[in-house]
């Protein structure tokens, strides 16, 4: 019996754990996972809420880069849909960062559609590009 | 040359069948011998491989698309394995020195049991062996021979991730081993005290290197990328956090099983996981099927068929695990406030934690499945992970005094007096002087916590100072570990909640005002390397009446068509004064403006530090002698 007891009781601890960590879990995910869009995601289904972080990806228009005084950036994001997101950014961009050249920004959208990125995900070497991008590609070919 | 090594590998496959067939029909000294010949042979066919990356062997396929003449040699040979097929190369190769280290080693006095686990070990090494000829051939040849390489990917020409892949390979392969003796273990239906005593030393041989593996991918992120943190829970880097989980958990239970016969199912299962998480780590890293930003060119063909080896080779494990696991004979009783008690709570812990990052790291994966992309970035598990794993450092001090079978609790109100003081101190000086969050100031007191703890436990165990030399090496080694576990944590903390971060964008000659630093930009000049050449700012830094010069860098490798980020860093003695330099962008007015990023990143050193002494405390233990002296018995 004794045996049997304290079996029970470990299980039931490690059960309790578990749900209490699951619980946690779906709870942090339903608040914390970030949606992918593009702009012709946006344009089709409507903008996500505003203030909740999502990200946003496509190709960099070309000639839309453009600098501020400061470290601030804008450009816009395009998805072959001929649908664009204006997104900025302070700070430095990724060292594969270029117009033309696919990237995933992940940020907030304000009042007005516009985007402010926190972060700007670009391929990092020649052969690799966020995996996003593919679909992108394949949806837009 | 290389044809000799395409050769040799063969050879190493063949001497690993060898291995497999002699170790299940437990001839131990055949199979030991088949192991030891199956290393040297796969060791040499590695050395031509690096042989000709030194020479910059062109018509070898690999050597031309990942290496190039300009290189420095080091690099040249680091790039051996700084690519897909060379990597599984050196995965070979470890896998069969841990079975030729384990003919030469394991000494247990029951040959069968020896026997078999070379075997499986074998098998376990057959297998990358096979994935490695068929899948990914490093040995391929070109004709004709181009005459310059097309270059590594210049972020790997570093020294942390030329030797970073080495010692998280001998982390994951490592626990192959450990995975080996627990299915061996399980086939004989004997996990036992004598079978933890020979698996403890192996399970930490694993946790060692996997520890300064994970470490140095963790600095080299760091200083490389030039983004200033040090851990970002991308899938990558969950992809070695989570059998590092399991194998913490698994060095602890190994102890109660050794020393207790107790938890053997259990202990048999987290050696079995450990070996799985790795090659779910591999197939994570390989496969691409996750975006992240370390994930490297990849192919989706090796990604299946890692997959298809990780679910046959765990599964048939877990099989075996569940016929077994029933019959094995449990260890005497003990009740819920024990040592058995508390390590059992470690290792819920640890599963728990590993899971949250295993549920973390593959949402995205089941919510593509349904038709969503998504990504679960830190917020998740800043949520899930750090509370879970803050509830057991609270408790390690306490828990770790306990008795083996039932643990007096008459002490216990004086401890949690301790904690709820530590708490106070710090939640005061948080909202005075020191200006941290609550939280943080929760989070610091947990790291004074563990500190103390741990000296408070080897006092507890040596009575006097005379005695404190004399202790075992395996009580030093927890001393050390758990000290390290508790100045990273502070150091966590203190750099996740105090770091600051600036964007500058600076004529030259001009200033700007950054925590409390002026930073002054000199000069911006170009400069030339042996295969690139790179933008380099000139920085003074002063505050008061200190004053540095830091010279970040914008590289050009003109090999891969690619730039790269060359941070600097001036240490404060309190932190680190970071600066990555961007690009240059030129005003209306014609004048360029320089941008950088500029990081004051407090006691992050506290963070490799607490890292290299969990691992100095890991390798301690396992060299340690077991015989402890009498007077210890207590504990």
């Amino acid at each position: 019996m004794r045996a049997r007891t304290k079996r029970l009781w470990g299980v039931g601890t490690a059960a309790a754990l578990l749900v209490s960590a699951v619980a946690l879990s779906a709870m942090a995910l339903k608040q914390h996972a970030d949606l992918f869009y593009t702009p012709g995601l946006i344009a089709q289904n409507g903008m996500p809420d505003e203030g909740k972080r999502v990200r946003v990806g496509g190709w960099v228009q070309e000639g839309s880069l453009a600098y501020g005084d400061g470290a601030e950036m804008n450009f816009l994001i395009e998805d072959g849909s001929g649908e664009t997101v204006m997104v900025s950014y302070t700070g430095i961009a990724p060292d594969l960062f270029r117009e033309g050249e696919g990237v995933v920004a992940t940020g907030r959208f304000g009042p007005h559609g516009d985007f402010t990125a926190e972060q700007i995900l670009a391929k990092h070497d020649e052969n690799y590009e966020p995996r996003e991008l593919k679909k992108v590609q394949q949806a837009a070919s | 040359m290389i044809e000799a090594g395409h050769f040799a590998a063969f050879l190493a496959l063949v001497f690993s069948g060898l291995q497999v067939g002699f170790g299940l029909r437990t001839d131990r000294e055949r199979a030991g011998l088949f192991a030891k010949l199956a290393f040297v042979t796969m060791l040499f066919a590695f050395f031509t491989l690096i042989w000709a990356f030194a020479r910059s062997d062109f018509s070898v396929e690999l050597v031309f698309e990942h290496s190039h003449t300009l290189k420095p040699l080091g690099y040249k040979i680091a790039g051996t394995w700084g690519n897909h097929e060379g990597s599984m190369a050196l995965w070979c190769v470890v896998g069969l020195g841990f079975g030729a280290a384990g003919a030469w080693l394991l000494k247990t006095g029951r040959p069968a049991f020896e026997a078999r686990a070379l075997g499986i070990q074998g098998l376990l090494s057959l297998a990358s062996l096979a994935y490695l000829l068929l899948a990914s051939s490093p040995f391929t040849r070109l004709d004709p021979a181009p005459l310059q390489g097309s270059g590594l990917n210049p972020l790997l020409q570093d020294p942390a991730l030329a030797i970073h892949p080495p010692m998280l390979y001998l982390g994951y392969v490592g626990y192959s081993f450990v995975f080996a003796l627990a299915a061996a273990g399980l086939i004989e239906g004997r996990i036992d005290r004598d079978w933890a005593k020979a698996a403890r030393g192996w399970a930490l041989a694993a946790f060692v290197p996997l520890t300064l593996g994970i470490a140095l991918g963790s600095y080299w992120a760091y200083y490389e990328l030039g983004w200033g943190g040090w851990w970002f829970w991308d899938p990558v880097e969950n992809a070695s956090l989570m059998p590092w989980l399991i194998g913490a958990a698994l060095m602890h239970s190994v102890i109660v099983t050794e020393k207790r016969g107790s938890f053997a199912a259990w202990t048999a299962l987290l050696a079995v996981l450990a070996f799985c998480f790795s090659m779910l780590g591999a197939f994570l890293v390989r496969s691409g099927v996750l975006t992240s930003v370390h994930a490297f060119a990849v192919d989706p063909l090796r990604g299946s068929v890692l997959l298809a080896g990780l679910v046959v080779l765990g599964g048939s494990a877990l099989l075996l695990f569940a016929i077994r696991a029933p019959k094995l004979k449990p260890g005497p009783d003990y009740v819920a406030v024990s040592r058995e008690g508390a390590l059992m709570g470690n290792n819920l812990v640890l599963t728990v934690a590993a899971a949250t990052v295993m549920l973390g790291t593959l949402f995205p994966l089941l919510a593509e499945a349904l038709g969503e992309t998504i990504s679960v970035g830190e917020p998740y598990f800043h949520l899930t992970f750090t509370p879970i794993m803050a509830l057991a450092l609270v408790a390690l001090p306490v828990v770790q005094a306990w008795a083996w079978g039932k643990a007096d609790l008459s002490s216990l109100w004086k401890w949690a007096a301790g904690f709820a003081g530590l708490v106070a101190v710090f939640w005061l000086a948080g909202v005075g002087p020191l200006d941290i969050p609550l939280l943080a100031g929760v989070g610091l007191a947990i790291a004074v916590w563990l500190i103390f703890g741990a000296a408070q436990e080897i006092w507890r165990r040596a009575k006097t100072v005379e005695r404190l030399p004399k202790m075992p090496m395996r009580v030093w080694g927890m001393t050390l570990a758990h000290a390290g576990l508790g100045l990273f944590v502070a150091g966590a903390v203190l750099e996740t909640t105090a770091r600051t971060q600036t964007t500058l964008a600076l004529q030259e000659g001009q200033s700007q005002e950054v925590a409390g630093w002026t930073m002054t930009l000199d000069d911006v000049s170009s400069i030339e390397g042996p295969n690139w050449y790179a933008d380099r700012a000139t920085l003074t830094a002063t505050r008061g009446g200190t004053k540095a010069t830091l010279k970040p860098q914008k590289r050009y490798y003109p090999a891969a068509r690619m730039p790269t980020t060359e941070t600097a860093i001036h240490k404060t003695g309190t932190a680190d004064l970071y600066v990555a330099l961007g690009d240059g962008r030129r005003s209306r007015e014609g004048e360029t403006r320089w941008t950088f990023e500029v990081f004051l990143n407090p006691f992050i050193d506290f963070i490799y530090l607490g890292v290299a002494l969990i691992a100095l405390g890991a390798g301690l233990s396992m060299v340690g002698k077991r015989k402890r002296p009498k007077t210890t018995e207590a504990a």
